[in-house]
Formats: C-alpha cells, sequence, structure tokens
C-alpha cells in the first residue's frame, strides 16, 4: 500500500540521517529548539532516558522513534500543569542524580550506568506504587516508563520490527501455533 | 403552499432510517431522506481508515484540551482521535442531566451505523411475553412470529456472521459463517458447556461483519477498524449497505443539514402533511410535505420531534394523549463481570484481528431458572494474549524488557454483562425551552435512573461471571464493576412504546402514531420493554415491517 510505503520510505530516512527526530520538530525552525515547552537539551535528554528503556537491539531502539520528542508532546498536551511540573521536575531529577552518581552527563553516559540508575528509579516506582493510596499521585518515572513503551511500540519501528503488524490481515485464524521468540502482532 | 412534495419522508439516516428509505424506496416511493447532519461518502470520508497507529497523534490518549472541551463525551471511548466527527459535541447539542445520563449521538449521514458494535441478536417470546406475563408496563402488541421473517429479511440483506445453537432464549437466523472462538476462548466455553450441563453456553458473537463477500460487499479483512469506517464495506453501516441500494431504485432524495423541528399535522384529517425543516447550515426553514413520514431520528431525538409537533392540538406533542411519551426510557447497564487469565495455551496464538468476541445467552430466569429479579442478562467479552502494554514489573528498563515485551504474553479474558433495565414510567425525558442549542431548538432533560431490579441483576451479573471462568478453570479469577450512568449502554429504547390501546402506548403494532396514522416511529423509541439482547438488529427487522405496511397502507387507500 502507498501510505505504508511511504511512510516506510520517511523512516528509512530518518534512520540513514544523523540527526534523529521526529516529523514535528523537524518542521520547528532549527535553532529556536522549543518543542511542546521543551528545551532541546530536555528534548535529547528524554532521548536518552527513552533509549535507555528501550535500547538498540537488532531492531532500532525509542531513540530511534523520535521518543523525546513524542514524551514531551504526552506531557505537554496530556497531563495536568501539576502534574506536568512534576514529570518535568523527575526528568531534571534522573540528570542531577546521574552527575551525582557518576560524576559526567546521563546524555551520553555508558550505557550501564543509565540503566543502573533507572532500574534503580524503576524500583522506587514499583514500591511507591505497592503502597500507593487510592488518590495518591503516580511516580514519575511510571508515567515516562508507560509513556516510553507506548511511543516506541505504537511507532512505525516498534510495531512493524519490533513486533509484527499488518494493516490489511485478510483472513482470521482462531488457533496458531506459537513458538517462544516469534514476535507478537500489534492488535 | 410551494412546499416541496414526495411520497415519503425519513427523518435520520442511521440504521433505521437507512432501512426505511432502503425498502420505501424499492417498494416505489419517492422518498426524502432527511439528515440533521453533514454528509458522511462512503470511503472517500473514512480519513482514518487505512492509518497506522503511529499515525494517531496522541496514540489513543486523549488530550487535556480535548477532554476539556467534552465533559459528555469524555465519560468513555467515544472521546478519541479516531472518529472524533462521528461523535455529536455536546458544546453545540446540549441537552439537562436531572439524573447522569450519557448521551453518545451520531449526527451525520450514516449516524451510528459508522460506529456500532455491530452485535446483531434476534428476541425471542421469552422477551415479547415478559411484560404480560410479569404485569409490567403494558404488553408488546407483535410476537415473535411477526417479526421473525422481518428478521429473515434484514438478515439476508446486511449479512450477519453467527453460530447455529437452537437456544429458545436467542432464536438463530439467516447467518454467514461464524467468526469462531479463539482456542483459548473454546476452551473456556467447553468448560462452561461441561459445568452448567450446557444451561450456559459462550458462543461466537452473532456480528454484522460480513465473513466472506455478500451482496456485492468485500468479506472482513480482519482488521477490528470498523469504526474509523470500513473501506471495504464488510460491515452493515447505511453507507456500505442500505444507502446505495435505496440510490439504486432512483428514487431517493438525500438532504443533509437539515434538522427536522415538527411534524406539520393536520388535525382534522387527523394526518401528518409534512415536516418542517430548519437547514443547518443558512437557518433557513423550509416545509417539505408527504403522505407518510418515518421517524428514525433514534430513541429520544424522534420523541423530540413528537414532542414539538401539533402542540396546538396537544401542549405536550403528537402522541402524548396516552401520557406515555416521553415515559419508559430504557437502555442496557453494564460494565460489571469478571476478568481471569487462561493456561496451558503458550504455544497458542491467533492470526488477524477479529472484528467481535464471545457472547453467553441469558441464562437467568428462563428455563425453570427463578431469582430475585425479572428478567436478565447476557454476556460479552473476548480473550487475548496480553500485548506490550502489560505490566512485567521484574524485568526493569533495557534490553530485557523490550525482549519480553516484543513476544506476546499470558492468555486473559474479560467480560461484561448486559442487563435489561425494565420501563419504568417515572424514567422520562422532557422538552425543557430554557435551554437552547445552538440553533435555538429546545433540549431534552433526562430524568432516568435504574431501580431495585437491576441492582439485584447486577450482582448476578457480577457473581455468575467470575463463576463460570473459575468453572472453566482460569486463575486469577477478578471480578469488576466500574459503573453505570443511564445511556452508557448507547442502547437508548422506549419514550413512544408500541402497544394495543391508544390510551397507554403510543404505537400501534406497526409503529404507527395513534393520532397520526401515518407517522411511523420505527427506531429505539417504540420499544415496549428492553430484552437483554443489542437492539439494532429488532430495529431493522421492525423499519422493514412497518414500511411494508406503510406502502400496502397507501395502496389501499387508508393513509
Amino acid at each position: 500500500m502507498d501510505l505504508t510505503r511511504r511512510d516506510a520510505l520517511v523512516h528509512l530516512a530518518t534512520l540513514l540521517g544523523a540527526t534523529v527526530v521526529g516529523p514535528r520538530l523537524a518542521a520547528a525552525p532549527i535553532g529556536s529548539m522549543q518543542a511542546h515547552g521543551f528545551s532541546a537539551e530536555e528534548i535529547a535528554l528524554l532521548d536518552e532516558i527513552g533509549d535507555t528503556i528501550i535500547p538498540d537491539t537488532d531492531v532500532p531502539g525509542a531513540r530511534a522513534v523520535g521518543i523525546g520528542e513524542f514524551l514531551a508532546m504526552m506531557i505537554a498536551d496530556c497531563y495536568e500543569p501539576a502534574e506536568q511540573q512534576r514529570l518535568r521536575a523527575g526528568i531534571a531529577d534522573i540528570a542531577a542524580r546521574y552527575k551525582q552518581r557518576y560524576g559526567g552527563s546521563f546524555v551520553g553516559g555508558p550505557s550501564a550506568d543509565r540503566t543502573a540508575l533507572l532500574n534503580e528509579l524503576d524500583r522506587e516506582q514499583r514500591e511507591h506504587h505497592a503502597a500507593l493510596p487510592p488518590d495518591g499521585d503516580p511516580h514519575y518515572f511510571r508515567i515516562l516508563k508507560e509513556l516510553t513503551i507506548l511511543g516506541y511500540f505504537s511507532s512505525e519501528i516498534g510495531a512493524t520490527q519490533a513486533l509484527r503488524y499488518l494493516e490489511v490481515p485478510g483472513r482470521y485464524e482462531p488457533d496458531v501455533p506459537y513458538t517462544r521468540g516469534d514476535r507478537a502482532w500489534f492488535n | 403552499m410551494s412546499a416541496q412534495t414526495y411520497d415519503a419522508i425519513v427523518v435520520g439516516s442511521g440504521i433505521s432510517g437507512g432501512w426505511a428509505a432502503k425498502e420505501l424506496t424499492e417498494r416505489g416511493l419517492r422518498v426524502l431522506l432527511l439528515e440533521r447532519g453533514r454528509n458522511v461518502e462512503h470511503i472517500k470520508d473514512y480519513p482514518n481508515a487505512l492509518k497506522g497507529p503511529w499515525e494517531i497523534p496522541h496514540r489513543g490518549r486523549v488530550p487535556i484540551a480535548l477532554r476539556e472541551k467534552h465533559p459528555v463525551l469524555r465519560r468513555d471511548y467515544v472521546l478519541n482521535e479516531v472518529n472524533y466527527d462521528w461523535w455529536a459535541h455536546e458544546d453545540q447539542h446540549p441537552y439537562i442531566e436531572i439524573k447522569p445520563f450519557d448521551w453518545f449521538r451520531g449526527y451525520h449521514v450514516g449516524g451510528r451505523s459508522l460506529t456500532w458494535g455491530r452485535q446483531s441478536y434476534r428476541w425471542s417470546d421469552i422477551d415479547f411475553e415478559a411484560n404480560a406475563r410479569e404485569g409490567i408496563a403494558v404488553d408488546w402488541p407483535i410476537r415473535y412470529k411477526d417479526i421473525a421473517p422481518w428478521y429473515d429479511h434484514v438478515e439476508r440483506f446486511a449479512g450477519i456472521s453467527g453460530s447455529l445453537e437452537r437456544l429458545e432464549q436467542l432464536p438463530d437466523g439467516e447467518f454467514l459463517p461464524p467468526m469462531p472462538l479463539n482456542v483459548a476462548e473454546q476452551h473456556v466455553a467447553d468448560g462452561i458447556r461441561k459445568a452448567f450441563n450446557d444451561q450456559r453456553r459462550m458462543i461466537p458473537g452473532r456480528v454484522a461483519n460480513l465473513s466472506r463477500p455478500h451482496n456485492g460487499r468485500s468479506g472482513c479483512q480482519y482488521r477490528n477498524k470498523c469504526s474509523a469506517g470500513c473501506p471495504w464495506g464488510a460491515y452493515f453501516s447505511t453507507q456500505s449497505a442500505t444507502l446505495p441500494a435505496a440510490m439504486a431504485t432512483g428514487r431517493l432524495t438525500l438532504r443533509p443539514h437539515s434538522i427536522v423541528t415538527r411534524l406539520l399535522y393536520d388535525r382534522d384529517r387527523k394526518r401528518a402533511t409534512g415536516v418542517e425543516v430548519l437547514d443547518a447550515e443558512t437557518r433557513q426553514t423550509v416545509e417539505f410535505a408527504a403522505r407518510v413520514v418515518f421517524l428514525c431520528a433514534s430513541a429520544l431525538n424522534s420523541t423530540w420531534i413528537l414532542m414539538n409537533s401539533a402542540t396546538d392540538v396537544w401542549p405536550d406533542g403528537l402522541g402524548s394523549s396516552s401520557g406515555e411519551l416521553g415515559h419508559n426510557v430504557m437502555d442496557h447497564h453494564f460494565r460489571v463481570g469478571a476478568t481471569g487469565r487462561i493456561e496451558g495455551f503458550d504455544d497458542r496464538i491467533v492470526f488477524g484481528r477479529r472484528p467481535t468476541g464471545f457472547y453467553i445467552p441469558r441464562f437467568r430466569n428462563v428455563h425453570g431458572d427463578r431469582r430475585e429479579y425479572l428478567r436478565g442478562f447476557g454476556y460479552q467479552g473476548s480473550a487475548s494474549r496480553l500485548g506490550w502494554a502489560r505490566e512485567v514489573a521484574e524485568l526493569g528498563v533495557g534490553e530485557p524488557l523490550k525482549e519480553e515485551l516484543r513476544e506476546p504474553g499470558p492468555w486473559t479474558i474479560g467480560m461484561t454483562g448486559f442487563g435489561e433495565i425494565l420501563p419504568y414510567h417515572e424514567n422520562r425525558i422532557r422538552l425543557d425551552r430554557t435551554v437552547t442549542d445552538a440553533w435555538g431548538l429546545p433540549v431534552l432533560a433526562m430524568d432516568c435512573e435504574i431501580r431495585e431490579n437491576e441492582q439485584k441483576m447486577r450482582q448476578d451479573m457480577m457473581n455468575d461471571a467470575a463463576e463460570m471462568l473459575e468453572a472453566a478453570g482460569c486463575r486469577d479469577v477478578q471480578t469488576t464493576n466500574t459503573g453505570y450512568n443511564f445511556g452508557r449502554g448507547i442502547h437508548e429504547m422506549g419514550t413512544a412504546r408500541m402497544g394495543r390501546d391508544p390510551k397507554t402506548s403510543v404505537l400501534n403494532a406497526f409503529n404507527q402514531v395513534w393520532d397520526a396514522p401515518n407517522v411511523f416511529v420505527t427506531d429505539g423509541a417504540c420499544m415496549t420493554s428492553a430484552s437483554c439482547v443489542n437492539p439494532s438488529l429488532t430495529y431493522m427487522a421492525l423499519t422493514a415491517r412497518a414500511a411494508a405496511y406503510a406502502v400496502e397502507e397507501l395502496r389501499r387507500g387508508n393513509l
């Protein structure tokens, strides 16, 4: 289908290009670098956070789908101002904690260090949610993780490469053998 | 008068109106089909039908700005970025909630036929006889034998996929092959059948999606994106099915942007002479004349038109002489059931995205079962393997998480009951002339609630679901109850009920208004009780039956 081919080409170009940005950011004037109220530095940090949660493997990771800008858009559009503030404070805290512990920048830091820090935050959010009262605020890292997973697996790379996706399956089979390691279908 | 004249006027172009237009034109009448909203052309106006998930901006989440704009639509899935324009926006089309009422409407050509759930079930005599047997409301003026040939008729044309089950409470129909249960559902179905001695049965959902090509329409492509519109025309809608059939006769005129404000009524002849239309774009008033009028504007809006008509004769409108116009509002209450996990099928998966699930027909208060409430409920649900959105806490972040989420998760199953709501006289709508919509027209005020009978039923709907899943060997079975507002089922019924006596009903056995026999109301407004099955197929059958009768009566000179 033309639509699919066109998008595949767009993404192929994205993959081959030196700078990986989502289409909306690409359309913004270079230099101003304000996307959804986030600075270029914040977007870069979000890209690195996303790519630490879903890294490059045999298929591209979250950075390749423009996760930084996706996270910025979702935070700006789908969260109340107070929640946005908590999320942005949390994002800044990730960079600050990293700097304190490893003495450098989270962006561009060794993957093992970034992963170790985010795994620690993931344990924190799980403990936070295990004891969360019904009206309690969710942990910012849980939201970042969920949004990263959403943005990645519903992207074209995520749906068609990390998973399997057919726009037009054409038939229904109610019982098909599955072998561990086979990719899931995007539904 | 210079009013344009037709043989028949059909008000509303949804499931019922589309059928009225088709049947009346095919039987030789020149028909004007009026739709209050804009046109939606088949295929051309389905902008999101072929989009991948990555092309939907917020990927299924709803932006705050949109939520703030839609305090009603945001209550459920109807507020979304895929078919946003196919749900009437409450800022232009307000209504009053004396008690909480979710009113999700489709104001465009095709109406909710574009967005419906497509579940299609016949009523049985257990339903048609219930009011008389239990002394509730009034008796239906028809029985299953009156409507059965019309179910055949509409099923043959619409194309309903389903299995033959020989159940008294859920009659079989003229089905295309079923869209089968998947391997895990079949396992649960077998378990339920055995545990309950075949008194409870899980069957493939009966659905207006084509399991093979039918009447010139393509078979289902198993994309499960019906609610964005189907470019293959593989589910029944006005656009895919009834409108092209009516157009093919050369006798149909479709007029979008036409808000019918009232029926024109000749008090001496006791007949409607036509309708008054407010052009939604030009705001000009136009009149159209016809020998018969079919009101198919959706249950509550057909009654709105009646309430606003012949007020010089009856202050509360045409059909109000019974004292029942606007009363006996019904819906199906739901959002209560159970979920569980199915073990033993980690080496199985499905191919394709089936646009339906399973159905468990009513088993309460039938076949000797007696409960502390009247009527019953059925279940709808499905089983599937969890996807990438599942929680895998132990894996943290990074490559192990990514690789795990690339594979399907465990099989889970969920179901919700759909329960019958009794026709309570106290559940009513009325016209409120102090509040007006964007066109200065009075709005409806909703005063409806479920009562003790429904609350008792909900206990069973929750517990029976869990009991069946456990009996079938499911693990981690949990009950669910996410609450219900009246209207949430989007199965509004009643307010102009059929009956045997003009003193207690608005319509007769052929859906004619007692006080204006050339006015037929064949959408959900006509329902005398609600059953627990999805109602649209019954509207189709009642509409086709009434249309055939109207044409006969015209020929006999009776209208």
